[in-house]
């Protein structure tokens, strides 16, 4: 284009344009390469979902991992920060004696008074692990393997593991442990999606 | 070979919610596109969740879901296309 216009007799006006077809030709492929750029960012823009697990519980034990491992169906990037009661759940042999509290639990047939007394958490729990195993709801234990296979990322607050005296090696494989607030928080600020449990 | 013949079938009857929908896209995970995975659940709300996880998951198409009676159970028959 160069030679064309130094060949041409100088007419400023059709060198002005030729140099602005040259610019506005740059300038499109650079917005092409822009809009590529954001095509692939949006196919890539996976959802991402934080759950705070704080109970130990049974009953509260099932949401976290029930709405993480089907999170992570959907392709989404899951995380699931335990802490307090919630390690339990990440622990190899309390995860698997998960109890239900009888008192304080107005969906018992018993008063209080009659809750409290010795052995009816044992048949509180009795009673909704059979509930369990005649629904073919999954354990905790098959849903904790299958988070972890499906690829959630579990992981144990640090502080709260030397506050319970949990050793790392208590915990299933594959389950982060050496995380604190500042982790949870990190990735809450990314995340789609942000539960206490 | 017939694109409706189902490239494999998953067995997912007697598992209650979540297990229907992990265990799918566990299932779709080691097929090819174009694959059919034919679904078999007992779980009355997989109809809902298996549609609902089709319709929020790149790559997948729900084909159809019908209802089969098998010694006295109602089992749902889901058929996921890998795109």
């Amino acid at each position: 284009m160069s030679s064309d216009a130094e060949a041409a007799p100088p007419d400023e006006s059709r060198t002005d344009a030729a140099e602005r077809i040259a610019e506005l030709e740059a300038r499109i492929e650079e917005l092409e390469d822009e809009v590529a750029t954001a095509a692939v960012a949006e196919r890539d823009d996976e959802k991402s979902m934080v759950i705070v697990a704080t109970q130990g519980t049974l009953d509260m034990a099932y949401p976290p991992l029930i709405l993480a491992s089907t999170a992570a169906a959907f392709g989404w990037d899951v995380t699931v920060f335990h802490t307090f009661w919630g390690l339990d759940i990440l622990h190899k042999e309390r995860s698997t004696d998960l109890k239900l509290s009888a008192v304080g639990n107005p969906n018992m047939s018993v008063p209080n008074a009659v809750a409290a007394l010795p052995g009816m958490d044992r048949l509180a729990t009795t009673m909704m692990e059979r509930r369990i195993a005649d629904n073919d709801v999954a354990t905790i234990d098959e849903l904790l393997e299958t988070s972890l296979e499906i690829g959630v990322e579990l992981q144990a607050c640090q502080m709260t593991m030397d506050l319970m005296d949990y050793d790392d090696d208590a915990f299933y494989d594959g389950v982060t442990v050496g995380v604190g607030a500042a982790t949870a928080l990190a990735e809450m600020a990314d995340a789609d999606v942000q539960l206490l449990v | 070979m017939d694109s409706d013949t189902p490239t494999e079938t998953l067995d997912v009857t007697g598992e209650s919610c979540p297990m229907p929908v992990v265990k799918t896209k566990q299932a779709v995970d080691d097929l090819a596109s174009g694959d059919l995975l034919e679904v078999h659940a007992t779980d009355a709300g997989s109809v809902s969740d298996i549609d609902g996880w089709a319709a929020g998951t790149p790559g997948v198409e729900l084909v159809d879901q019908s209802e089969q009676i098998q010694n006295d159970t109602t089992v749902y028959v889901h058929r996921v296309r890998v795109e």
